[in-house]
């Protein structure tokens, strides 16, 4: 129930985008279309859940028994940058289908500050190996959503005459807020799912 | 005068936050108040200046191949640097800002920057770079930051100008952050247009 409850609240009420303003880049650059911004999220997903573990690992295996916390920074920004590039060059070896639909979005990933946050929040909440895989996956599902949902919007939009000084980015911003507020609905589920099951 | 060119460039031609729009994590989720946009802009400038000089002084130094992977190393040891300081003379912002100052790692402008110029500039042009774009950028959060705060709760930099039945709270949530600066850019693509 306790995994159910993060899964929940990482897509709905505390969306990585809409909520908590990470990963903004891929946000407004990848969604125009809901087939790229669909082939961003799975990319996403897997980066984000393998960089999760890993970081995890250096951060309680490597840095916390040495005393070296404050490279935490420097350490995870390392991992992931070398973790993308490892699964660049094995996608391409092992499944070149797989790297056709997602090579051009994986160095991107890299300064897509969702993945190197969800690496640090994790810590921060103290959360075990399981829990952090499963709030990495939930997160990055909630990216996804977020993301084919605005493509859409903006697929649709493209078709409308938009007045002269809101074209552009000023417009997308302004829909992103109406979603963001469209998500704010699903504020106090989380509170309501804990009192249902009992976790207070 | 052509320092002064390069710094006024950053500031105007090629804001980050109005123009370029690049850095949009920390623009949209640290601005609630006019404060907390300025010292986020504040140290977004200074790792970005003292990474523009130090990329400007090695790039001569640094193999083509491993440029990035340099550049994120010289980066984060400022930001970890950054992240002491603050930490030690101002546990307040630091507790404020949170997850967004070692973000300050992925954000764009200073890997653009470090790319698009202190890779092929001297250092003295960088720093000028660095302080522009920095500027530009600490302005823009600032300005972002006033709006929120002034419609939000109703006063600017801690100072109360209306009283609280006035108060809309959107502007401070999540929602007011993006159609508060969607409508600021509309604002200056009017004004370039003039």
């Amino acid at each position: 129930m306790e995994y159910l409850l993060i899964f929940i609240s990482a897509i709905f009420v505390n969306n990585i985008i809409l909520a908590q303003f990470l990963g903004i880049c891929p946000f407004l650059g990848v969604s125009q279309k809901v087939n790229t911004s669909l082939g961003m999220s799975a990319a996403v997903a897997f980066v984000m859940t393998l960089a999760t573990i890993v970081t995890y690992l250096v951060q309680y295996y490597i840095l916390n028994p040495l005393g070296l916390g404050y490279l935490q920074t420097i350490a995870f920004i390392l991992v992931i940058a070398a973790l993308v590039q490892m699964v660049e060059i094995i996608l391409k070896k092992v499944s070149p289908a797989l790297y056709q639909a997602l090579g051009i979005f994986l160095p991107l990933i890299t300064t897509n500050c969702a993945v190197l946050g969800v690496a640090i929040l994790v810590i921060q909440k103290d959360y075990s190996l399981l829990q952090s895989v499963v709030y990495a996956f939930s997160t990055a599902i909630g990216f996804g959503l977020a993301l084919t949902v605005f493509a859409g919007i903006r697929e649709q939009m493209a078709l409308v005459k938009i007045p002269r000084g809101m074209q552009g980015t000023a417009i997308v911003l302004v829909t992103a807020g109406l979603l963001s507020l469209a998500f704010m609905g699903f504020s106090g589920v989380d509170g309501g799912l804990k009192n249902l099951f009992g976790l207070n | 005068m052509n320092y002064l060119k390069i710094i006024l460039n950053g500031i105007t031609k090629e804001n980050p936050t109005f123009v370029l729009m690049l850095g949009m994590c920390p623009t949209l989720a640290t601005t609630t108040s006019a404060i907390n946009g300025l010292s986020m802009g504040l140290a977004t400038m200074f790792v970005l200046i003292c990474s523009n000089i130090v990329i400007s002084l090695i790039k001569n130094l640094t193999p083509d191949m491993v440029r990035i992977p340099v550049f994120i190393v010289v980066i984060a040891s400022f930001v970890t640097l950054l992240q002491m300081i603050m930490q030690a003379y101002l546990p307040d912002i630091y507790a404020s800002l949170g997850l967004f100052i070692p973000l300050i790692v992925v954000n764009c402008i200073i890997l653009g920057r470090a790319e698009a110029f202190a890779a092929k500039n001297g250092p003295v042009e960088s720093l000028m770079d660095g302080v522009g774009i920095g500027l530009g950028f600490t302005i823009g959060l600032t300005l972002l930051g006033i709006c929120r705060e002034f419609f939000g709760a109703g006063s600017i930099f801690g100072f109360t100008l209306l009283p609280e039945t006035y108060n809309i709270l959107l502007f401070v949530l999540p929602p007011g952050a993006f159609i508060t600066l969607g409508f600021l850019v509309a604002i200056v693509n009017n004004l370039k247009k003039a």
